[in-house]
């Protein structure tokens, strides 16, 4: 190869970098292109696995910002990388985390469902039988109550999408409706609670309402088609469309029926949300209508002023999104953005907008509008509402700026 | 066609209605693999403990032996006397919460009692979890609470005295639900 041609290659390989948005470095290696014929054509691929993995390419596309309690390495969390998905279903390994003592080692032949309580018969389930029950499969998002926490702070977090929101993940979840299993039970109708408890090393337990029970309530066994992931909650969990993720109990080992909360820890000193005024905000079930632009995003460069994709996911726990507004102009002006199909009730929606950038300052947002009339608040309203003393349930609105350098980062604007 | 031939069409109708809803069972109908569970089975493994005191154990425990326990079970995680550090803090915090620092406690924010022994009993010690006898569970909780000033030095908890004592924080808390969940 001539002296020349090598530089066109590298040349080539530059621009072709360029072109995308990246969030690293722009890739060393050089680009093959016409009329030279690419390596992998000339040796043989490899063969068959039996469990695929991502590309090699792929490989810093990790659940991000791993975090556990001081002296602990299962009590905390890990978060999607939302800044790097595209489409509404999140890869299984990459759903996020949320664990109060570490994922546990459970045998599916030795583990064992007890519905017990206000019931006419008490009853416990092995896994073979629960996979016997009929079943359904939904397409929904699962939240952490703490996702966007890093809003509430008094200046921008430096952190990238996935680092502030990435405490939510949507999958294809498959399993068996509750209610059927407490039909069998024969629930006393005077029982309007149920607790459920996980078989991990807390024990992690949540009162779950009777009607939300009865409703759309699944006890998942597969995820994305195959079985539950261990830190999904193998064998079998609690799923709770919409509401937040710690009700969905992982490892279930037990359901109580009662007559009113059990008030354990994690529904009274844990998931409530603290107000300006001292007051607390307890049994804030489901999550919040709201969206947030994944791409561009913190940490990301836009190289050049012309037409980019704003790309980005809504979701609300109260229904459908409706509608989604994009500017790009810190809120002065909105725009309508296309959301693509299928849009589904407590699902991630992804929405796509076209935008010509002009190479000057830009600052991005988006809002969200559930069809229960929810609508995205801006941050400083929010605040202005609850405080900054709250941990939970945070669902303003999320800005990006655009620097004239392409450079972006996460404002208050 | 005579009376009789009538009532076989209608009885061969019926028959045949009810072999066919045999075959084809309703959508959800559910097979009903629930096997009985024992009282001592379910006594095994309820251990949740209601508001009202209900699922409480027999035994009994007071500060000065909870803080035997604590000095041993908790404190390497939790601080001496309930301060912090490395994990969460346990004591004091109260009138802090509508500051711009609030301390959420046991003593300042929770607004049960009881679940200070449910949550010990079910999860703590982090490292060995449902280790604790209910004796010990109900000393720990004990010390705690006179941490807090929420009981006094030698006052016992058992099944009867723990729902009985109210939590300082408890009117503050708004109850959302049904209101804002569907």
């Amino acid at each position: 190869m001539d002296a020349s041609k090598r530089r066109f290659i590298k040349q080539s390989a530059r621009l072709l970098a360029a072109t995308g948005l990246m969030a690293g470095g722009a890739r060393q290696a050089e680009a093959v292109e016409p009329p030279e014929v690419p390596p992998s054509m000339k040796v043989p691929g490899s063969g068959m696995s039996e469990y695929g993995s991502p590309a090699k390419h792929e490989s810093k596309v990790t659940r991000t910002l791993i975090r556990s309690q001081p002296g602990t390495t299962g009590s905390g969390a890990s978060r999607t990388p939302l800044e790097s998905l595209d489409g509404m279903i999140t890869p299984s390994g990459l759903h996020f985390e949320r664990h109060h003592n570490g994922v546990p080692d459970i045998d599916p032949e030795t583990h064992r469902l007890l519905i017990h309580g206000m019931v006419k018969r008490p009853l416990i389930f092995t896994v073979d039988a629960l996979l016997r029950y009929p079943m359904v499969s939904r397409i929904h998002f699962l939240e952490c109550a703490g996702n966007s926490q890093f809003l509430y702070q008094p200046a921008p977090p430096n952190l990238t999408a996935g680092q502030t929101h990435g405490l939510v993940s949507c999958s294809e979840w498959t399993g068996v409706p509750l209610r059927l299993l407490l039909e069998e039970a024969g629930v006393d109708r005077s029982a309007q609670w149920i607790l459920a408890e996980g078989a991990d090393a807390a024990a992690m337990s949540r009162s779950v309402p009777m009607a939300k029970a009865m409703d759309d309530a699944i006890l998942a066994l597969f995820q994305n088609g195959e079985r539950l992931r261990p830190e999904n909650g193998y064998p079998v969990r609690l799923f709770l469309p919409g509401w937040e993720g710690n009700m969905s109990v992982k490892w279930l080992r037990r359901l109580k029926v009662v007559s009113a909360p059990i008030m354990t820890k994690d529904e009274t000193s844990r998931y409530t949300d603290l107000q300006g005024d001292g007051k607390s905000l307890m049994f804030t079930y489901p999550m919040e209508v709201k969206s947030v632009i994944t791409r561009p995003s913190h940490g990301m460069t836009l190289r050049g002023a012309g037409l980019h994709q704003i790309s980005g996911i809504a979701w609300s726990g109260n229904g459908t999104i409706r509608k989604v507004d994009v500017s790009t102009d810190g809120g002065r002006t909105w725009m309508d953005a296309p959301l693509a199909a299928p849009v589904l009730p407590r699902a991630l929606t992804r929405f796509r907008l076209p935008w010509k950038w002009d190479g000057t300052a830009a600052v991005l947002k988006s809002r969200a509008t559930d069809d229960s009339g929810g609508l995205q608040p801006e941050r400083e309203k929010f605040i202005a509402e609850h405080g900054n003393n709250a941990v939970f349930h945070f669902n303003g609105i999320q800005a990006w700026s655009v620097a004239p350098s392409g450079e972006v980062k996460h404002v208050y604007a | 066609m005579c009376t009789r031939d009538l009532v076989c069409v209608a009885l061969a109708l019926v028959v045949g209605g009810c072999a066919s809803a045999d075959m084809a069972p309703r959508a959800m109908e559910s097979p009903n693999l629930g096997r009985e569970a024992t009282p001592a089975q379910i006594a095994g493994w309820d251990i949740s403990v209601g508001p009202d005191g209900v699922g409480l154990p027999p035994g009994k425990g007071t500060p000065p032996t909870g803080m035997l326990v604590y000095e041993q079970k908790c404190q390497a995680c939790h601080g001496a006397t309930g301060a912090g550090q490395p994990n969460d803090r346990l004591v004091g915090g109260q009138g802090t919460l509508a500051s711009k620092a609030p301390v959420r406690t046991i003593g300042s924010y929770w607004p049960y009692a009881t679940t200070v022994f449910d949550y010990v009993r079910r999860s703590m010690p982090y490292i060995q979890p449902q280790s604790l006898s209910d004796d010990e569970v109900y000393a720990v909780t004990a010390y705690l609470l006179n941490l807090n000033g929420i009981i006094g030095a030698n006052d016992e908890m058992n099944a009867q005295t723990l729902p009985k004592v109210k939590m300082p924080n408890q009117s503050n808390f708004v109850i959302m639900y049904p209101s804002r969940g569907k």
